[in-house]
């Protein structure tokens, strides 16, 4: 654990916070509101509030919860396909597990598997191609999520199918791409964001020149961080010296692990399988051009939206959640007009409540310092 | 003569009351848990209430059902969970245990060889914690009807005069002990599972804690509460406490104990130890003025023990961790269980 450790020191945090805190100042002298940087990565949502990172910044910056949690913006409709596919004969569906308890219009997969459905957690695609391989007689079927770090893994898995020649596997594919997102976010009216701290597992595969649109084009500093505590304390030290220093960049603190130009094999796999989706639908967020990908056509035979009859409705979200607010920083978790009554962790209306990455979830989980949420939840048990 | 158990694996013959009930509850299950009281066979044990009556003046009662997976683990198997569960429910109201009762319901086609491992392991435990099986029944189910073996045991115990352990006792100033590392046994499960292919050493904690608790009111006379942190873990009790007693519980992240190989297990998978189930873990909560002996004791009992943190007075019924940059947080419940995160 010395590995985790070294990212956990509580000195070095406190030096960390000393600077923000010295340097803020010469970057608030010419500003009329807050600084609101985003953190895109449900990842850096959990440690932020885990650690408790927000009491450590001083007043004048305000962290924004962005939308990067795969599990929490999976669309109703697509959680919906999941079930139909898994109610399937001779299916076995594998799933990660926090994808289990997201909710569709009639059930989650934790439900449908109570309903008779063969449902499985697996901890990665390999454990799906292993059932695969141990069940000749059944259709094997991994629900692939997530952004560009968990696409290498599920494009090798189908390559390796592929040169096994197991028919029997096939990809429930609703991977989804960082970029467009960030850009939608961009060029949403309300947007209020200064800079962004970029996810390094994702930098990891892309590497740093995807990220120049937001630096270049946005005029917005950002800077690709790791994900324990001080790698985030750094992003924002180094981001606040941008500001400080009127610069505009695209910084990398998770050069450890990230390198500039990603990782062209895993790259490679990506290009090789997958092809942009012409739009995809985010839960809370509406379509977004090309912020998904699907299997190519050369690669029908392990594609289950091929392979099984889906029925692929769209499900308006519910029009209470203000998901889309949360997201863009117009408002706080807590301001949302459910958060805490309808909408809780064990019951999410809205996106961000659903995985304990989601912005929502980790205030309701976490977030002592937040007077109303005593209240409102409260309320919720009424 | 002795009946001889020769089976190699339970069928449906075996639940059905015939002569093959017969020859695996008195061929097979007897051996192991013979006792006066089970011995005359009878309906029902009849236990003998002058004994109880002169080790206190309450009688404690509790029932628990077990059904891991796997059936065996590293540092146990369903039986010493099965004996070392009910006892230390027992024992978290001070009581001492006494005499417990044992159903099992097997799914056919259960080895007999595994069987008996397990019957041998509820010896073993129930001799460590000074208990007897004295009644049992058994059930054969159908293939699917259950899966693989499930155990219930039900225990009776003996509460001493003075004692009044209960969780709406937490009191401000109190401290919250722990009597070792978090998480063992949650983490020696998952991975024994098979599925994790970690390649790590984890061990279950699985123990009765009945000695411990005899320990620790031996070295403070007022004990405000006990349980034993099983599922959900050492963060789901301490929200029972506050909830109970209206009163906040502070953690001390930095004094939270867990084993490097189960903090690794909790990182790679998104998981927190302070869910993780234990099965040989107790959480109590006691004057201040009495740490220092209630550590002694416990460590004179072969295990560690930790401060882990207080009771305060607010937020009423919430359970706060100051983390160790010094910023606190929430410490809640599980919404159901703790699933692993994708990334």
């Amino acid at each position: 654990m010395k590995l985790v450790d070294e990212f956990r020191d509580p000195d070095k945090a406190q030096a960390l916070a000393t600077h923000i805190r010295e340097v803020l100042p010469k970057v608030m002298a010419d500003r009329r509101r807050t600084l609101q940087i985003m953190e895109f990565c449900g990842g850096h949502t959990h440690t932020i509030f885990k650690f408790g990172l927000e009491e450590l910044l001083p007043e004048g910056i305000e962290l924004v919860h962005g939308p990067g949690c795969p599990v929490c913006v999976l669309p109703m409709g697509r959680i919906d396909d999941a079930i139909a596919i898994a109610h399937q004969p001779n299916v076995i569906f594998t799933t990660f597990g926090d994808a289990m308890r997201v909710p569709g219009s009639r059930q989650s997969l934790l439900q449908a598997k109570a309903d008779g459905a063969d449902i499985r957690m697996v901890y990665s695609p390999t454990d799906a191609l292993a059932l695969a391989r141990q069940h000749p007689e059944k259709r094997v079927v991994f629900f692939a999520l997530g952004f560009e770090t968990t696409m290498p893994s599920t494009a090798l898995t189908v390559l390796q199918a592929e040169k096994e020649g197991l028919g029997n596997f096939s990809l429930f594919c609703n991977h989804i791409t960082t970029v467009p997102t960030i850009k939608a976010v961009l060029d949403s009216p309300a947007m209020q964001i200064d800079g962004f701290i970029a996810p390094g597992h994702v930098s990891m595969v892309v590497g740093e020149q995807p990220f120049q649109f937001v630096a270049g084009h946005y005029n917005k500093p950002i800077v690709i961080a790791g994900f324990e505590p001080l790698d985030i304390l750094q992003a924002l030290s180094m981001l606040i010296d941008q500001f400080a220093e009127s610069r505009c960049e695209v910084a990398n603190q998770y050069t450890r692990v990230a390198p500039p130009e990603g990782n062209p094999a895993g790259l490679a796999a990506i290009h090789k399988v997958f092809e942009l989706r012409e739009f995809f639908e985010w839960r809370g967020l509406g379509s977004i051009d090309h912020s998904g990908v699907k299997m190519r056509p050369a690669f029908a035979q392990f594609d289950a939206e091929c392979i099984f009859d889906v029925p692929n409705v769209r499900i308006a979200d519910p029009k209470s959640a203000q998901c889309g607010e949360v997201v863009k920083g117009v408002i706080k978790p807590w301001e949302c007009k459910v958060f805490g009554k309808a909408c809780t962790p064990q019951t999410p209306v809205g996106a961000l409540m659903v995985s304990s990455e989601g912005a929502c979830a980790a205030y309701y989980n976490y977030g002592k310092h937040i007077p109303r949420v005593d209240a409102l939840r409260f309320d919720a048990t009424e | 003569m002795a009946i001889r158990f020769n089976d190699p694996i339970i069928t449906l013959a075996h639940g059905a009351g015939g002569k093959a009930m017969r020859d695996l509850v008195e061929g097979l299950i007897l051996p192991y848990f013979d006792n006066e009281l089970l011995a005359p066979l009878e309906d029902q044990a009849r236990v003998p209430l002058g004994e109880l009556t002169a080790l206190g003046d309450r009688l404690a009662m509790t029932t628990d059902s077990f059904v891991v997976d796997p059936l065996e683990f590293p540092g146990g198997d369903i039986g010493t969970l099965a004996i070392n569960g009910t006892v230390n429910d027992l024992a978290m109201s001070g009581a001492i245990p006494r005499y417990l009762t044992c159903g099992l319901i097997i799914e056919e086609g259960l080895e007999v060889g595994l069987l008996k491992r397990i019957l041998g392991s509820m010896k073993q435990a129930a001799a460590k914690a000074g208990v007897a099986i004295v009644s049992g029944d058994t059930k054969v189910v159908q293939r699917g009807g259950a899966d693989k073996l499930f155990i219930n045991t039900a225990g009776i115990g003996v509460i001493p005069a003075d004692a009044d352990i209960r969780a709406s006792r937490a009191q401000v100033g109190d401290v919250v002990i722990v009597n070792g590392v978090l998480g063992d046994h949650g983490a020696a499960v998952l991975n024994a599972r098979g599925d994790l292919a970690l390649d790590v050493e984890l061990r279950s904690d699985c123990q009765p804690l009945n000695r411990q608790v005899q320990a620790l009111r031996a070295a403070c006379p007022d004990v405000h509460c006990l349980r034993d942190a099983t599922r959900g873990g050492v963060a789901t009790v301490l929200n029972e406490f506050a909830e109970s007693a209206q009163v906040a519980i502070r953690l001390n992240e930095r004094d939270i104990p867990v084993r490097d190989t189960v903090r690794g297990v909790c990182e790679i998978l998104g998981l927190d130890a302070l869910y993780l189930a234990n099965e040989g873990r107790l959480v109590a909560i006691l004057p201040a003025e009495y740490v220092q002996a209630t550590l002694s004791a416990l460590h004179a009992c072969g295990d560690e023990a930790h401060v882990i943190g207080e009771v305060i007075p607010s937020p009423a019924g919430r359970v706060l961790m100051k983390t160790v940059f010094g910023s606190e947080r929430i410490v809640d419940r599980l919404v159901g269980e703790q699933l692993p995160r994708i990334c």
